[in-house]
Order: structure tokens, then C-alpha cells, then sequence
């Protein structure tokens, strides 16, 4: 029997399914859309917070922390506010200047080159934005964008916007069952990327760590792929996101870093999980001028800049990380012990609900193989969806417990192969991860007694 | 970077209306030979920026500037406390709705639901976007389909354009002519379309008409007569409006500000478009939306989730709450919408006068913040500014590089060809736009250097 939904406003709202272009443009009987956006209009995020707000969940499901950012950073956005009447008004399209400036520092450090604050970045309205100026600035009609497998979703609408081609190649694991499965097991297969190469290959996208996988890809792994970009004069589009958050030691590598890479690689950041402020949507892209300089050609002529007090504020983040970089007091080194440990929690309690998590090296999330849950799935208005869309429907409405299904990060031609994960994030308050824990060890008794 | 740089691109809007525009950059690095790192070509021609090239320009303390579109006063104090509130606030420091905060679609339905006389959906009618800057871009994004034809007004907002272009769409531009026989006194309202020429401009591939009430850089504020011959060509020829509205509230004494989507028969076929920068004195915080039908916003809301997905929360629970303290204070005196406009009337007034004085015509605007200054009476001769360029782009940097009176004592403007294509020149290139949303110290600065230039 379904859980009542709490209804609020959120709940009267509907999509609409299917966009087709029509001829005749009378505005009151036709769709007016540009074609650009046909095969765009879902959206994995739209369709699920609007089903954690419409229940009340304990919500392991979408990327965002629920405890607050570090009380420096928010100290840094009132100083900000007070900052005079300059930090209200208009700034550097490309970036504010104290920010670029500190990002070319810090970044520049890590990868023992001097970064051009000026003509190497761009800041963004968060990485989203960062990947929607890339694929805006390079992509034209009939050219093919290689996407690694299982990607962030929002790489396949982007690139089918810009009039590109995607061609995806997933990660696969080395074994498929039993203890200890990790995503270092999860890789990908030089010979099978190789051969999604051709003439038309304009862009490879990697995200490292990888959502929702949490795979962090190693130097010789890297340096295939580097490797096939130089051979073939491929850009690399690197999302990395997730940069400081690794586990277990393993240490994040920038591709960018690798010989031959810098010249052709656009590095994507985000403000947003280095500082735990999802809310704040600053990101940028960093790169060689003459490839930045297309990537601002689209940001000056789509948003013009992201918001001046938030940038004066991650720039403060930043400096303060500059200073105290490999120290205990850095924000990069406490975040990722802070969740090394619950990580740890949430893998423990999946095992012993006789879930099989794949342990992630990094990131946010962690994805579990569902196959040995018996779950009676009734909802019919979830008939004909992908298995896991179907169990993390069922676990919303009638658990309360959100998470989010993994073939919706997967091509629609390999989706069928990944219907037997889910995602949960971990990037929560141990208060709520004790919550989720209550609702799955319930369940699991439940299904013993039955 | 110097004012002759930044002057010199700003011709962009120009080059972009040139069947084979010359694009100019200029790059400190090294320009790899491979083709794959060349340009997309949805943004050929469109590197320029007239934008880019001033915000320099404000951060140069010896520049009194009334150039680009910023108040140096403070916003409202309850705005800024709001966004400090949000800050502190675990949950709102994270992502929200996509398509717009709850709380700030719900009172963007509140005050535009009072203001158009109808009920707006909140989830359905409205977007949030980066800017208004976000919401024209979501728009044609969303709109304007290569072979479309969209209707622009000169002098237009400098974006439009490339906007327009990126869509891979035609511009195409009909001029605001001033009425003949007038030769002082002039106002924005003197500033008027040719009804024949503008009905001309609509066939069978026009898309759009985007309005821009009150007008930046003029400062018309279009009359319902007027609105309403724009709303009869559109209705005949099933066409969209796109109704670029940011100026709203700054209306001055005697006019009113006219929203064509309450015009019968326009509320579906239109998108109007606001801003939280312009209303709250804020145009740093990067907030705007659209507002219209389900069956058109729907589309815009496809480009946000694809674009950048969701606006900065705090921020827009801050604008969320001041529209909220307003909307009840809407009719009486305290309402920031229309105290604000009650403050700079006296700005405006104050800024003609100092221009009358300087030997300038200002042509006064019955909205906005900006106002036009015609030049030609000071018979200033610039022909050895060398560059080939229109009159008031020679005029402006005369007036930076050579009408110092002293150290920390220039005056900056916009030429307004920046705002209009090849073919209008000859209309615009006498005038100079002129920003008086400034302090009164910063107007005081103003006054003592045209005082100056009588003098000298």
C-alpha cells in the first residue's frame, strides 16, 4: 500500500513528456521550441527533488551536504556583503579578480605551472555551467564527444544541445561479485576506447572522481587516455569536481598535469563541494588561452558573471587554503576524513542488510548491487520504467528513504546492464545516515520474519 | 587595460550585423595550429563584448564614471541583512529548485500576479535565471530556431544581438527616430517608430519582437498606444514578444509603466523578463526571470536544467524576502519600487541641468536610469582622433584622454552606436549615454568637471 504523499505546492507540478517540432508556428496550437532542445527535456535531478520534496524521505539521494559549510567560508560571505557597495554590483565578466587571482596561485601550485589568472580561467555559474560553455564553445554539428561511462547526466544533454554526437564507453568491472568490491575494480578497456576513435572525435569527457562510481582514476590510466588524445589531437574535458575528496590515501591526479595535456585540456572545478556550498554555484574552468578565451565568448553572451559577493567569499576560501594547504587546519584535509569515516558507516550498514556496496576511492557517493532485494513492486504508475528507477521510486514512497537509480547515468544502449544499482551519498550528517540505517536494518528484519 | 583598447572593441555589435564580420582578438598565448581547438561556429564573430571592455573602466578611481549600468549607492539595508540571514541558514546554503527557489517564485507570483491582474503558477509561469542576461539567453536558447527572424529596436541593449545570432537566427533592426521640429526640451518620448516601417519588418520567418520598456539606452517608456500597434502586428502575424522589462519600477512622475502580455491576446505569446539587480539595487547578485505562458516557459526551463541547472539559493531566498516585505507595501511611499524612483528623479532632473549648463542636450528619460546626451551643439571637433570611428566613440575617448582638467578628474560615458547597427549610425553617433544612479557626491564630481569644460 503506497505512503501518502505530503502534499505541498511542490506536489501540483507535472512535466510534460515528449517534445515534437512542429511545422506551423501559431503559437496557440503548436510547440515552439528550438530543435536544439528536442531529446533534452528530462532531467534525472527535476524528476527526483521533486519527488524528495513531495515525501517526506530521509534523503540519501541527490549530491548535496546536509550539514553547513566550514564557519570560515560563511564568515567569508558576510564580510563579503559588508564589503561596500562594490560587492553588490557588476564584476569582471571572466571572474572576479581576487578569485581568478588566488585560483591561478593555488592551482597553479598543484600542477607546477604558472596559470594566467586573465586568460586561463573562466568562473562559472557552478561546473554545470563551466561544462555547458565547453561544450557550447567546441562542439559543432557531426562532431563526436567520447563520455565514459557511467557519467554525470548532464554530459549527454549538453552535447546532443551543441548539435554533437555522443559516444559513450563504459567502465567495467573486473569482477563481478563477492567481498571487497571497490571502484578501483572498475575500468576501462584501452583496446574497446580506442576503437571509439575516429575522424570526427572532437572531445573525450572524464570525470575523476568519478560520479557516481567514486572511481579515481590512476596515473597509467590516465596516461592512456592522454596517450589517445595527443595521438589523435582529442580535447579532454576533465570534471573534477570531487578533486579533494579521496580515500584510503589514493591521491587525485590532474590529466592536465601530464605531458602534452595542458594544451588541450579544459579542467573543470566547483566551489560548490570544495566548500561544501552546493547553494553558492561558483565553478570554473581552467585552460590554455586559446582554448578559454571560446569558453568565454559563450559565457559573456549566456549569463556575463555569477554572483560577486559569493565569488569575494571562495576567493577568501581559497586564500585561507593557500596558507594552510597540507595542514590539519586545511578545509581539503579535514572534509575528506570527515568522510572517510562515514563512508565506512554507510558501506557496514548496506553489508549487513545483504547490500553489496562498491567501495568508492573518492567522491560523494557510493553505489550498491540491489539484486537480492525481494521487493513486490506494485506501482503502476512506475510500470515500464528501469528496474532501479522502480526501486528507488518504491524506497521514496514507501521507505522514505531516497536515492537515486545508477542507469541514469548510463547511455541509453548499456543502461540495461547497470539496472541493478543504486546510488546513495554519503556527504550527510551522522544523524541522518543513522536514520537510513533504522529504515534499512527495519526493512531487512521484516524481510527475515517474512 | 587602456580606454583605447577597450574603446576600440567596442564596435562589436556593429561587426556582428557585417555579412563576413572581422574578428579581432587578442591573446597572450600561444595559438595551437590545431583546427579542433578553433571556435565553435554558433560563436563566430561573437567574442566582442562592449561589457567586458568597461567594468575596467569603473575599477579606475580616477574615472568619475557614468558609464556602465551600476548604482554606487548602497542597496536597501533589509536586502543585504536577508542575504546575511540565508548565509546562516544550513539548508540554504545547499541546491534548490531548479526552475526557482520556492519562496521566490512564490512572491515573484505574489507581486507580477498583482501587477498583470491575473494568477501566475509559480512552478509553471515563472523562471529563475542568472541575470535577466540569463533569462533573454533561455529565451532565444529556447525560442529561436535557425532561419528565424527576430525584430530588434534601435538602440538596443548591447546583447540582443549576439543572443539573437547564437541562436542562429537574423536580426533584423528598426531605429527609434526622433520627431521632427523638436529642437530643445527633448524628451525619451520624442523618440518614437515609424508604424509603417516597424509592420514592414514582420513576414512569415519573424519569430519575435523584443521590447525593451523602459528603453536603456533612451529611456522611452513605450505607451499603451504604442504597445498596443507592436501587440496588432504580432497578433497578425502569430508571432512572439519578448519584453525586457528590467527598469519597471523606474518610472517618473506623469508616465506608467505599460506591460504589453496584458494586452489582450498577449499574455501567450509573450515572455517578460525582470531583474532583482535592477529592482533591489543589486546587479551583482546576478538574479532575473521570465514570466509567461506554461507552453512557451516550459521551453526556458529545458535550457535552464541543461545550462546551469539551478540560481545561488541565499540569494534568492534574500530577493525572495524583500519581494515579500514590498509586495505588502506596494501603493504607499515606503515601497522600494517606487521610493527608488522617487530618489532618482531628482537625480535625473539634477543631471539635465548639469548637462543643459555644459552646453549638451539631454534628451530626458521618462524611465530607467540612463539619459542620452546629444553633443552636437558643442561643435567639438575630434577629426584627429585618428581611429575610424563613429563621432561619439572619438567623442568619448576625447573626452577621457584630452577634457582632463586635472589628475582624477575624467568623465566617462557610452557611445551609444554601441547600441544600434551600421545603418543608424548617422541617428546615434552624437549622442553619449550618461548613468545618474550615482551617489550625490559622485554627480557633484560630474557637475565640477563639465563646469570645467565651459570654462576651459
Amino acid at each position: 500500500m503506497l505512503r501518502p504523499p505530503v502534499l505541498n505546492w511542490a506536489s501540483l507540478w507535472k512535466r510534460s513528456v515528449v517534445l515534437t517540432h512542429c511545422p506551423s508556428k501559431s503559437v496557440m496550437a503548436c510547440e515552439l521550441h528550438a530543435k536544439r532542445l528536442e531529446g533534452v527535456d528530462k532531467n534525472i535531478w527535476v524528476e527526483f527533488t521533486q519527488l524528495a520534496a513531495e515525501y517526506k524521505v530521509v534523503n540519501l539521494g541527490q549530491g548535496f551536504p546536509d550539514f553547513s559549510p566550514p564557519s570560515f567560508i560563511r564568515e567569508a560571505f558576510c564580510n563579503a556583503l559588508n564589503g561596500g557597495a562594490s560587492m553588490h554590483q557588476y564584476t569582471r565578466a571572466f571572474g572576479h579578480p581576487p578569485l581568478v587571482k588566488i585560483l591561478a596561485k593555488f592551482f597553479g601550485r598543484i600542477v607546477g605551472r604558472e596559470i594566467d589568472p586573465m586568460e586561463d580561467i573562466l568562473v562559472t555559474v557552478g561546473a554545470y555551467q563551466a561544462l555547458f560553455c565547453t561544450f557550447q564553445a567546441l562542439i559543432n554539428e557531426g562532431d563526436e564527444v567520447i563520455i565514459v561511462e557511467p557519467f554525470f547526466d548532464c554530459y549527454q544533454p549538453m552535447v546532443m544541445m551543441g548539435r554533437g554526437t555522443p559516444v559513450y564507453i563504459p567502465l567495467k568491472p573486473r569482477k563481478s561479485t563477492g567481498p571487497g568490491l571497490s571502484s578501483a575494480d572498475w575500468v576501462l578497456c584501452s583496446e574497446e576506447l580506442a576503437s571509439k576513435i575516429s575522424p570526427r572525435t572532437k572531445a573525450i569527457v572524464i570525470n575523476t572522481p568519478n560520479n557516481p562510481l567514486g572511481k579515481v582514476f590512476q596515473r597509467d590510466e590516465l596516461q592512456m587516455i592522454a596517450d589517445l588524445c595527443i595521438k589523435h589531437d582529442i580535447i579532454c574535458i576533465s570534471d573534477e569536481v570531487y578533486e579533494w575528496l579521496t580515500y584510503d590515501g589514493e591521491k587525485h591526479i590532474k590529466i592536465a598535469s601530464l605531458p602534452g595535456m595542458w594544451e588541450r585540456t579544459v579542467t573543470i572545478g566547483s566551489a560548490g563541494k570544495t566548500f561544501s556550498a552546493t547553494g553558492w554555484k561558483v565553478g570554473w574552468a581552467m585552460g590554455p588561452g586559446h582554448i578559454m578565451k571560446h569558453l568565454k565568448t559563450v559565457h559573456q553572451n549566456s549569463v556575463y558573471h555569477t554572483a560577486t559577493a559569493a565569488q569575494e567569499a571562495v576567493a577568501m576560501g581559497f586564500q585561507k587554503e593557500y596558507d594552510t594547504f597540507g595542514t590539519e587546519e586545511s578545509y581539503f584535509k579535514q572534509l575528506p576524513a570527515m568522510l572517510h569515516a562515514k563512508r565506512l558507516r554507510l558501506a557496514e550498514c548496506l553489508r549487513s542488510v545483504g547490500l553489496e556496496p562498491i567501495m568508492p576511492q573518492g567522491g560523494y557517493f557510493m553505489i550498491t548491487d540491489i539484486s537480492g532485494l525481494k521487493v513486490d513492486l506494485n506501482d503502476p504508475s512506475t510500470k515500464g520504467e528501469p528496474y532501479d528507477f522502480r526501486i528507488v521510486k518504491w524506497l521514496i514512497k514507501e521507505k522514505g528513504l531516497a536515492t537515486i537509480p545508477v542507469s541514469g547515468f548510463y547511455s541509453q544502449e548499456h543502461s540495461g546492464d547497470f539496472q541493478k544499482y543504486i546510488r546513495f551519498c554519503f556527504v550527510k550528517e551522522d544523524s541522518t545516515l543513522k536514520a537510513a540505517e533504522d529504515i534499512l536494518k527495519q526493512w531487512r528484519i521484516k524481510q527475515i520474519w517474512l | 587595460m587602456n580606454i583605447t583598447h577597450m574603446l576600440r572593441s567596442c564596435r562589436s555589435v556593429r561587426c556582428l550585423l557585417e555579412t563576413n564580420p572581422t574578428r579581432k582578438f587578442c591573446s597572450t598565448q600561444f595559438n595551437m595550429t590545431s583546427a579542433k581547438h578553433k571556435n565553435a561556429r554558433r560563436i563566430e564573430g561573437l567574442d566582442k563584448n562592449v561589457w567586458v571592455a568597461f567594468t575596467s573602466v569603473a575599477a579606475d578611481p580616477s574615472i568619475v564614471n557614468l558609464g556602465q549600468g551600476f548604482p554606487d549607492i548602497p542597496p536597501p539595508s533589509y536586502v543585504k541583512e536577508g542575504l546575511a540571514q540565508a548565509v546562516m541558514v544550513d539548508r540554504l546554503n545547499q541546491y534548490t529548485r531548479g526552475f526557482g527557489h520556492p519562496t521566490l517564485v512564490k512572491a515573484l507570483s505574489q507581486v507580477y500576479g498583482k501587477v498583470n491582474g491575473r494568477q501566475i503558477n509559480p512552478l509553471t509561469e515563472i523562471l529563475v535565471t542568472v541575470g535577466a542576461y540569463g533569462s533573454l539567453f533561455s529565451t532565444m536558447q529556447g525560442l529561436v530556431e535557425e532561419g528565424d527572424e527576430v525584430i530588434i529596436i534601435e538602440p538596443f541593449y548591447d546583447c540582443y544581438v549576439p543572443m539573437v545570432r547564437m541562436a542562429g537566427a537574423k536580426p533584423v533592426l528598426i531605429p527609434l527616430r526622433l520627431k521632427s521640429g523638436k529642437k530643445s526640451g527633448i524628451t525619451s518620448a520624442d523618440w518614437v517608430l515609424d508604424q509603417d516601417e516597424l509592420a514592414r519588418k514582420f513576414n512569415s520567418k519573424t519569430k519575435a519582437i523584443i521590447i525593451n520598456t523602459p528603453n536603456n539606452p533612451i529611456g522611452k517608456v513605450f505607451t499603451r498606444t504604442e504597445l498596443q500597434a507592436i501587440a496588432d502586428l504580432c497578433i497578425k502575424h502569430d508571432t512572439l514578444c519578448f519584453s525586457d522589462e528590467v527598469y519597471e519600477w523606474l518610472i517618473y512622475r506623469g508616465h506608467k509603466h505599460v506591460k504589453i502580455a496584458t494586452l489582450p491576446g498577449m499574455w501567450d505569446r509573450t515572455i517578460t523578463i525582470g531583474s532583482a539587480g535592477k529592482t533591489f539595487s543589486v546587479t551583482g547578485w546576478k538574479l532575473g526571470w521570465s514570466i509567461g505562458p506554461e507552453h512557451l516557459v516550459k521551453h526556458l526551463q529545458t535550457v535552464m536544467q541543461n545550462t546551469l541547472y539551478t540560481c545561488p539559493t541565499p540569494l534568492q531566498e534574500a530577493v525572495g524576502q524583500g519581494l515579500l516585505r514590498d509586495y505588502e507595501l506596494m501603493g504607499k511611499p515606503e515601497c522600494y519600487f517606487s521610493s527608488l524612483a522617487e530618489e532618482l528623479q531628482s537625480k535625473r532632473d539634477r543631471m539635465a541641468t548639469i548637462l543643459t549648463q555644459a552646453g549638451m542636450n539631454p534628451v530626458v528619460p521618462e524611465g530607467g536610469y540612463f539619459m542620452l546626451a546629444d553633443v552636437s551643439a558643442l561643435n567639438q571637433d575630434v577629426s584627429h582622433m585618428t581611429e575610424d570611428e563613429p563621432y561619439d566613440y572619438k567623442f568619448i575617448k576625447w573626452m577621457i584622454k584630452e577634457k582632463q582638467i586635472c589628475p582624477f578628474q575624467k568623465l566617462a560615458a557610452i557611445p551609444v552606436t554601441a547600441f544600434c547597427g551600421e545603418e543608424s549610425i548617422k541617428h546615434f553617433e552624437k549622442y553619449i549615454r550618461l548613468c545618474f544612479i550615482k551617489q550625490d557626491s559622485t554627480l557633484d564630481a560630474a557637475e565640477t568637471i563639465l563646469k570645467n569644460w565651459s570654462r576651459a
